[in-house]
């Protein structure tokens, strides 16, 4: 058999059979490419391979493909909207002199933005690979991404969350109690975004109702999503329901889309929809994604490419949507594919610079499950990097505990602490409402104010 | 500088500028989300944080505590409604995952008997040379506590249901699999050459519900079944689905997938009254939020 890539080292040889093999062994170790067999075997031989790795023409990526053209539709959409005059400043490195290139100081957030269209993921994935979180975190910081629909998203110095109030029979007091209690502590700029325990379209209609009616009737500059199966949510415009965002969890390979039941033309179709609606008042990105490293190996779609390259394949597929809100959905998926807090952290940190880089509004659902090595510590750790790095929004939900999901993700508190400590603020317009609304005396200090004379407290008094 | 700092405690004028409740206790009444928690600065308040704490580490312990297959056997055996039902004694055996890191790590594993269980089990069947209607496989999963709490009185009342069926169930011996899988079971079905396979195990815990157990139904099980040839039944704990609903609806799905040979998305469960839609039905889709007037017409 001969090996596409060898490197010497000492008096060793190693061999790597192919690009997506090459990258593989040269992601930092996470349990995920163990399970599917495609991580490295010993930890020098990482090395060796993100040794090789840097040594690779970043045009490599443009004529060598993880997985084939003809076989797979993502493949196509990477290649075929590649542009190659944005990607002319940069066609001369490696991928070890992209590395030093973003962190020079002749990198500016606009030079990053001119070239995003010149880079594919596999490229974004590739110099990750021998970046450390230091470096994910400095460079993602230098990426200003905007998106907007009735607030902006991904302004330097703010930070969003999404207001996640899910309950396990979708109970309407139940759903709104919690949106109380996140608007009372300046949650759900993002989005007001539900995970219906029913998902179906009569249920998913009802839900945007019901979050619709909250947003006008307190004149709140937010939007609200059902993520419910992207179908779902056509129907549900069909059926002239109140809808702002429509939601989707996508993938890095066709067949990963496929086990979720779309394809490029239902996102467009999706997208369509949304577009014609114009239901936003400063921007008009409807689209929400979902993603998160391990849903191909899952959905045994993945090609013998490592997890990381395949999320950042996602990042391909969200892009081409304009979306208001992509975020990864980084320790739900289980200890199998990230073991512990150091793999979840790492592969946060590394999402939302893939992301970023690439120019999308990324946040992350900074979470774990109880049968991964993770805890509430770990969490805390990663929601400081990635404030660092300039997040674009987070979860938020009361007291970190998902009732309806069963996992743990960042609470209401949670948002606060980041702001305080990092001095962030939400979104402007988002901002200024919580001022109106009597609900902070500063924004800016972060003081909630104790007075309670906000008119959202008015809503009580009819429950006597 | 505090006036009176040798004291262990704040006075009460001092501990309400620290801490603030939030006046809206009264809406937990709607849901069992941690609302209202009120807050130390913008954080969580210590008896709060701390109580978070006790549920997550109580989660953990179910994740990571091991079955004592030794009571559970004996309790099977002295068990007179499962002696009565099932003329084999129960078995232990176990998956090819090592231990809980193991098992957490590698999925692949847990889903398959170890060659020395596998053996065990197939000497068994060529010794009585028989076939079986039901085989019920307890595994640990991702909580022993589950299935430590419920695998037993679960079993009693499905077999006490199986006893009032018109047609008689052949069942073999139970068999519990350590470091276990759903399609574990899908192992020992082969291995005994039973029709039905009912394995109960242990789900992944959550805060408020480390004890939660899934029960699968899969026709005609052999290894690499696909997981849409299963019927689950989840959430089983008496906070949750109690005993006697789970029973029932395992017993009306084990008698259809006999009558019509199959399990899976085929398969639907209609032996419940209670529809999930209840909430979708009986409601206006509005909440106490917009009850009150607009609130710039307040002003």
């Amino acid at each position: 058999m001969t090996a596409r890539f060898k490197r010497q080292q000492g008096t060793k040889i190693y061999h790597f059979s192919s690009l997506a093999d090459l990258m593989a062994k040269a992601t930092p170790e996470r349990s995920g490419d163990q399970l599917a067999g495609v991580a490295a075997s010993s930890a020098e031989e990482r090395i060796v391979a993100q040794m090789t790795l840097a040594d690779l023409p970043l045009s490599t990526f443009l004529n060598e493909v993880v997985i084939p053209y003809e076989m797979d539709e993502i493949t196509r959409l990477i290649i075929d909207s590649h542009d190659k005059l944005a990607f002319a400043p940069i066609s001369h490195l490696t991928v070890g002199d992209f590395r030093n290139w973003l962190l020079s100081d002749v990198v500016t957030p606009s030079t990053l933005a001119s070239i995003r269209h010149g880079l594919t993921p596999e490229m974004v994935a590739a110099v990750s690979k021998i970046m450390r979180n230091q470096d994910l975190i400095l460079v993602a910081q230098k990426c200003h991404v905007k998106s907007a629909f009735r607030n902006t998203i991904g302004l330097p110095g703010r930070l969003s969350t999404r207001l996640q109030p899910n309950h396990p029979t979708d109970s309407e007091n139940g759903i709104a109690a919690t949106i109380f209690d996140g608007l009372m502590y300046g949650n759900g700029d993002a989005v007001i975004g539900i995970n219906p325990a029913t998902d179906n379209v009569p249920q998913a209609v009802r839900l945007l109702k019901l979050m619709d009616d909250v947003i006008n009737h307190y004149e709140i500059p937010t939007q609200s999503c059902v993520l419910t199966h992207v179908t779902n949510t056509i129907e549900a415009i069909e059926l002239g329901a109140p809808v702002d965002l429509v939601f989707q969890s996508i993938g890095g390979t066709q067949g990963t889309n496929d086990t979720f039941g779309v394809n490029l033309s239902i996102l467009q179709e999706a997208f369509d929809a949304a577009q014609s609606l114009k239901r936003g008042t400063v921007g008009n990105n409807a689209m929400y994604f979902e993603t998160g490293q391990g849903t191909a190996l899952s959905a045994d779609a993945f090609h013998g490419v490592d997890q990381q390259t395949c999320e950042a394949r996602a990042y391909a597929v969200a892009r081409k949507f304009n979306p208001l809100l992509v975020n990864t959905v980084v320790g739900f998926i289980g200890p199998e594919y990230l073991f512990d807090g150091k793999q979840i952290i790492r592969a946060g940190l590394e999402d939302h610079f893939c992301a970023k880089l690439l120019g999308l509004p990324m946040g992350c659902d900074i979470c774990y499950t109880n049968h991964a090595y993770a805890d509430q510590n770990d969490m805390d750790n990663l929601l400081t990097l990635l404030g660092t790095a300039g997040c674009s929004f987070i979860m938020g939900i009361p007291g970190s505990d998902d009732i309806m999901l069963n996992y743990q993700t960042t609470s209401f508190h949670d948002a606060l602490y980041a702001r305080k400590v990092l001095g962030l603020k939400p979104a402007p317009e988002f901002e200024q409402w919580l001022t109106k609304m009597q609900i902070f005396d500063s924004v800016d200090e972060v003081r909630l104010s104790n007075s309670n004379r906000s008119p959202l407290v008015h809503s009580l008094a009819h429950l006597g | 500088m505090k006036k009176n700092g040798g004291k262990e405690s704040l006075d009460k004028r001092d501990e309400d500028k620290v801490t603030h409740e939030n006046p809206w206790q009264k809406l937990k009444t709607f849901t069992s989300a941690r609302i209202a928690l009120g807050r130390a600065g913008t954080s969580i308040p210590t008896k709060q944080m701390l109580s978070f704490q006790l549920d997550h580490a109580r989660a953990i312990d179910a994740v990571h505590s091991a079955l004592d297959i030794p009571t559970l056997l004996t309790n099977f055996r002295d068990s007179t409604i499962i002696s009565r039902r099932i003329s084999g004694k129960p078995m232990a055996v176990n998956s090819r995952a090592l231990d809980r890191f193991d098992y957490l790590q590698r999925p692949d594993k847990g889903r398959q008997l170890s060659e020395s269980s596998w053996e065990t089990l197939r000497n068994f069947c060529s010794e009585t040379e028989t076939t079986f209607d039901l085989v019920i496989v307890v595994a640990d999963g991702l909580s022993a506590t589950a299935v430590r709490r419920h695998a037993q009185p679960v079993i009693e009342g499905l077999l006490t249901l199986l006893s009032e069926d018109e047609v008689s169930w052949s069942v073999a011996p139970i068999i519990v699999v350590s470091q276990g899988r759903v399609a574990v079971g899908d192992d020992v079905a082969e291995c005994l050459n039973a029709s039905l396979v009912v394995t109960l195990l242990g789900e992944r815990p959550g805060l408020s519900s480390p004890d939660s157990m899934g029960m699968y139904l899969t026709w005609g099980a052999q290894r690499g079944a696909r997981d849409s040839s299963r019927n689950c039944i989840s959430n089983i704990r008496p906070q949750g689905l109690n005993y006697p609903e789970a029973c029932q609806k395992a017993f009306y799905l084990m008698r259809e997938a006999r009558r019509r040979k199959l399990t899976g998305v085929n398969l639907k469960d209609r032996s419940s009254t209670l529809d999930s839609d209840v909430t979708l039905n009986h409601s206006n889709g509005s909440s106490f939020l917009v009850a009150a007037p607009n609130y710039t017409q307040e002003k």
